[in-house]
This record gives C-alpha cells, sequence and structure tokens, in this order.
C-alpha cells in the first residue's frame, strides 16, 4: 500500500522540510536524509539562490513538493500563471507526487496566504474536486491534498471533515498527504476524536504523512511547527501507519528551528513505526507498530 | 463586485473581508469594520461557536494570522525603510498599504511590488525626510528584484565584438539602475545584515507577531549617486556607476540602439572627447566581465 499511484509509486522513507537555516549545514557535510520536501513557492522564480540551493540538493537527494497557495477550495479560478510556473518546477524537481492543501486563501484575486478552512458543503466538494482535477491533468503528475488544522467551523457544513476529504478524493481520484497533527489540533479546537478521522480516511489513498509540533492555549490549539512532535500525535501516527502501512513520512518545522541534526533526529522517530509495521507485514502491522509507540513514548521502567 | 454565484463564494468573500481587514492598534479584530459592518454580526452568521470560543473569537484567530504573515514578510523585504521612519511610522505605512494593496499573487515575494507606487500618491506615509525613504524604498524593491530575477545566457566575446551603433544590446534581467538623492546603500547593508534573510512562505501558524530589532536612523546627508543593482554568484551587489555610465545603462535597458545611447549619456557629459572611447571600453570590459550583455 505504501508504494501506490497517488505517489508515483515511489517508497520513500522519512523525510524533512528543507528550510534556509539548514542550507550550508547540508551542502558543507551532505548528511543523509531520505528526502526533502521543498515548499514549491519558493522556488517559483526565475533564477537566483534558491534555485541555485535547489540543483545543488536535486544532486544529492529526492526532493518532493509541498505548495501552500494554490487554493483547490477557493471558488475563484486557478491562476495560469501559477500553474505554468508549477509545472516548470515539476519538470526541474521530478517530483514523484505533488502536495497541497484541502483549503481556500483566495478570493477576487486577492491571496490571504492563509490555509483558510473549507465549509463542508457538496457545493464544496465540486468545487475542489474539479480544480484538484485540473491541477493534476495540467501538472501531469499525482497531486494529493492535505487536511489542514482549522480554528472555526461553518454554520453551513453538510458533512464531518472527514467526510468531505473522502469525497473530495473519490471525486478528484486523487491521493491524501494525512497530516496527523493538523487532526489533532482540528480534534481538541472541533471535539471530536481524532481517531474516527484516521479510521475514516480511505487508507489506500494515503500517499504520505505529515508530522509536527503545535501550540497549546487555554482554549485552542495552534498549529505552530514549533515543537517536537508531541506523544498524542505519535500515537495518532502510529494508528495511521497501521491502517496505511510504511508510508513516506515528513516531519515540519517551520519556526523557532533548531539545528538540522536536531531536526533530523526528531524526524527519524517515525523509522521505529515505519520499520516495524514493514517488517511485521500487512496481517501483523497492528501489534508491530503498538510496540515500537510503546517504546518511543514510554520511558525506560515505566511500562511495568 | 458582482452577486455572488454560489454560497461558497459568498462565505469565501465575507471571511475574507473580516480576515483582511485591519487589526486595531491592540492587534485585535474590531467589532466594527471602517464601512460601518459589524464583525460580531458576520461572525455570528457564518462561524459556529463552540464551548469556548465565540465565533467573533474563532474568526478573530484568522484575523490576527492573516495580518502576522504580511507583517513579517513586508518588514523582511522592508528593513531599511523601518529604520528610517520608525516603528510607529513604518507600522502605520504598512498597516495602510496592505489594506490599499493585498496581495495579488500567489507568492509573497511580491507583497511590495505595488509600494513605491502607492507611495507617490501617499507621501504623508514617508516622514520628515520623504526623499531618504522614497530612495530606501526603490533600493529595497530592487534589491528584491536583483536576487531572483532571471539570468540569460551571456553574449559572446564574438557577438559583442560584432556590435555596431545601431546595435541592440539587451542586458541582464536582474539589472536595476537607480539615481538616489542619498546613499542608502551603505545604511541597507548594515541594516540586512543586522536583520538576516527575506521571507519565505511556510504553512504554520504564529502565536503573535515577530518583532524585529528595529535601529532608527535618525540622520543620513543627502549625497547624489548612481547605482547598478545587480547579481553576482548568486548574491546581489550594488555597484557606484559614474553619472555617464547610468545614462548609458538607462538608455539601453530602454532599448536605444549603441549610438543613440551612448550621444544620450554624454551629450552634457563633462568628460573631455579625447578620454571618451577610453571610457566607453573600459565600461564595456567590466560590463561585459560581469556578464550584463546577454543574448
Amino acid at each position: 500500500m505504501p508504494a501506490n499511484r497517488f505517489n508515483g509509486f515511489s517508497d520513500y522513507g522519512v523525510g524533512i522540510g528543507l528550510r534556509i537555516p539548514h542550507y550550508q549545514h547540508i551542502l558543507s557535510r551532505h548528511p543523509v536524509v531520505d528526502w526533502f520536501e521543498i515548499i514549491s513557492e519558493n522556488y517559483m522564480v526565475d533564477g537566483g539562490r534558491p534555485l541555485e540551493v535547489l540543483d545543488q540538493i536535486l544532486e544529492q537527494y529526492k526532493v518532493v513538493q509541498h505548495g501552500v497557495s494554490m487554493y483547490f477550495g477557493s471558488a475563484d479560478p486557478l491562476s495560469r500563471e501559477h500553474l505554468k510556473r508549477l509545472k516548470h518546477l515539476v519538470r526541474r524537481t521530478h517530483t514523484p507526487w505533488l502536495s497541497d492543501h484541502l483549503c481556500w486563501g483566495s478570493v477576487d484575486g486577492r491571496y490571504t496566504h492563509d490555509l483558510l478552512p473549507m465549509p463542508y458543503t457538496w457545493e464544496a466538494v465540486e468545487v475542489t474536486a474539479q480544480k484538484i482535477r485540473q491541477v493534476q491533468d495540467f501538472t501531469e503528475v499525482p497531486v494529493v491534498v492535505e487536511n489542514v488544522s482549522s480554528y472555526a467551523e461553518f454554520h453551513v457544513s453538510e458533512m464531518t471533515e472527514w467526510e468531505f476529504l473522502t469525497e473530495v478524493v473519490e471525486r478528484a481520484d486523487c491521493g491524501i498527504l494525512l497530516d496527523v497533527n493538523n487532526i489533532y489540533v482540528s480534534s481538541k479546537n472541533h471535539s471530536f476524536d481524532p481517531f474516527t478521522y484516521v479510521n475514516s480516511v480511505p487508507a489506500h489513498r494515503v500517499a504520505q504523512i505529515h508530522i509536527a509540533g503545535h501550540s497549546k492555549f487555554e482554549k485552542y490549539l495552534l498549529d505552530t511547527h514549533d515543537h517536537p512532535v508531541l506523544p498524542a500525535v505519535w500515537r495518532l501516527y502510529a494508528r495511521a501507519i497501521e491502517r496505511c502501512g510504511p508510508t513516506a513520512t515528513l516531519l515540519e518545522w517551520d519556526d523557532n528551528i533548531p539545528t538540522f541534526d536536531e531536526v533530523h533526529a526528531e524526524a527519524l522517530k517515525a523509522t521505529k513505526f515505519l520499520k516495524a509495521a514493514a517488517e511485521a507485514g500487512p496481517n501483523a502491522a497492528t501489534a508491530a507498530v503498538q510496540a515500537a509507540a510503546k517504546t518511543l513514548l514510554e520511558p525506560a521502567g515505566a511500562a511495568r | 463586485m458582482s452577486e455572488p454565484a454560489s454560497q461558497l463564494l459568498d462565505i469565501q468573500r465575507r471571511m475574507a473581508a473580516a480576515v483582511m481587514h485591519p487589526l486595531t492598534r491592540g492587534e485585535t479584530m474590531p467589532r466594527r469594520r471602517r464601512d460601518g459592518a459589524s464583525n460580531l454580526r458576520e461572525a455570528d452568521a457564518i462561524i459556529r461557536p463552540n464551548d469556548r470560543l465565540t465565533s467573533f473569537e474563532r474568526l478573530e484567530i484568522y484575523n490576527r494570522q492573516y495580518w502576522y504573515r504580511l507583517y513579517t514578510c513586508f518588514e523582511e523585504d522592508f528593513p531599511g525603510l523601518q529604520a528610517i521612519l520608525g516603528r510607529a511610522k513604518f507600522d502605520a505605512l504598512m498597516r495602510a498599504y496592505l489594506t490599499d494593496c493585498p496581495s495579488e499573487s500567489f507568492s509573497l515575494r511580491n507583497l511590495g511590488s505595488r509600494l513605491e507606487a502607492w507611495l507617490d500618491r501617499h507621501p504623508e506615509h514617508l516622514g520628515p525626510k520623504p526623499i531618504l525613504a522614497s530612495d530606501m524604498v526603490r533600493l529595497e524593491w530592487a534589491h528584491i528584484e536583483a536576487f531572483d530575477s532571471e539570468e540569460r545566457p551571456r553574449l559572446s566575446a564574438e557577438a559583442l565584438a560584432a556590435v555596431d551603433e545601431n546595435s541592440s544590446l539587451r542586458l541582464q534581467p536582474y539589472l536595476r539602475v537607480l539615481a538616489l538623492s542619498y546613499p542608502v546603500d551603505d545604511l541597507l547593508l548594515q541594516v540586512r545584515t543586522e536583520n538576516g534573510s527575506s521571507a519565505s512562505s511556510t504553512n504554520n501558524a504564529s502565536t503573535s507577531r515577530k518583532r524585529r530589532h528595529v535601529r532608527h536612523v535618525a540622520a543620513l546627508a543627502p549625497r547624489p549617486i548612481h547605482l547598478a543593482v545587480h547579481r553576482h554568484e548568486n548574491s546581489v551587489w550594488y555597484k557606484p556607476l559614474s553619472p555617464e555610465e547610468f545614462g548609458l545603462l538607462s538608455a539601453l535597458l530602454a532599448g536605444k540602439p549603441l549610438g543613440d545611447a551612448i550621444d544620450l549619456a554624454l551629450a552634457n557629459s563633462p568628460l573631455p572627447e579625447d578620454q571618451r572611447p577610453a571610457f566607453l571600453q573600459e565600461v564595456f570590459a567590466t560590463w561585459a566581465m560581469l556578464g550584463w550583455f546577454t543574448t
């Protein structure tokens, strides 16, 4: 299941986001990393240092593109200029799949540069699925959509978020980038069981998983990507791996970014889950992943 | 704006109107918008409350995120202007500009693209030294463009040797030339070194507005300068130009044939006639070495 048509039949392991503070370390020390995820928009430029660094990274590493402003859910039509630049970058990186968010963020040609939540309506399902198909057709690479963290829900919603996600990906015939941190954040903000969400998504469409840290406030959680992954999110990740198999996993760390080694070490914790699931095979994955989770989440001696 | 064609478009327009509306000075969402509309009523109409947050409070999270993200990006793009104006005046300019000129691009890179034109219409935001502030804006935008604009293949030595007075020489898309009344280049170099590099897109949320260190520049004496803002080995450089070099590059960038460009550049020059051939030979050799001539 992990290598599927939604991730270009690739079998990637554990990656981290390529961020500017780590450029020098990566280019000078060439650390062993399974793959890097880049924010597409940061490299959709005509020249200069961003592309020079990207080309150097591409010489040594596998790279997957992750977008932040295609806004599949915006009622606005897609930007031709955005699509052209995206396809140009796809040809440069040879990304096996292309991800962006299940959200909206622009209206009447004005961009918020935020990942705004969707109203979960049938009209939104149609609009979003159609635009995903358009991007997939134009870029000629599998598109996967990521669930976002949200802080608001709409009166007009006609279904749950996971029902909405499922309807969209089925109609668009696309993959899912399952962000288990976002599921956890939204579950606390909207009072639902995050395991219900993970248990409900079509597992065969999950092409990639995101993990990250978040911040806790008195009345809500915020998706800040500025902490290590919290135990509750690792538990959710374990459940996702049980259901989906050893899936390409990416740690996002975007603020208060520590050293490269710290970020990479945090990401590599996911390896235990992936190895356990891969070695156990589909029938025994549950027990194996749960055992891996136990060793990661419980300090030595605490299991007695 | 036409009538909403769909429920989705209607909700997105209503939410965007709230999210993109300026925050109060206390960085909260205003209860009433400038046009008199009630954010409380709009929030109640479209957003569900939960057991901890009202509809207004949930919408306010997005209103704050929008402005925190834009503030961070704008401050990183224009640290020199911030140093000249000081935090309070810079904040007022930033709020007014971003309200009038919200992003129309998928990339935050273009956030400041309309600032110079907007300031022409709103000089009241330029502070007590408007020409100094305006010069800095022009240099900072030129820096952004030089940083990531296209680099085209260099013109070969053979092709360069074959040009005549009727030839149109093309220059690199990343090259910008500026005539400034203040030597803002040194100041900007100091400020950018102190504050680091420019913004990039991310998909995380911010807990609060990031406050940058602001070094207020009380005074800078005027001294007219000409600059080429260019890129060499993927770093941005500010190269001082003589008035003749500036005139020549400006004419070439405007598409003038070489002979006309030279005539324009040297028309009012005090450079003696007998020194002009050597001058032209030297500047063309330097520019060719820097790779400024392109196919």
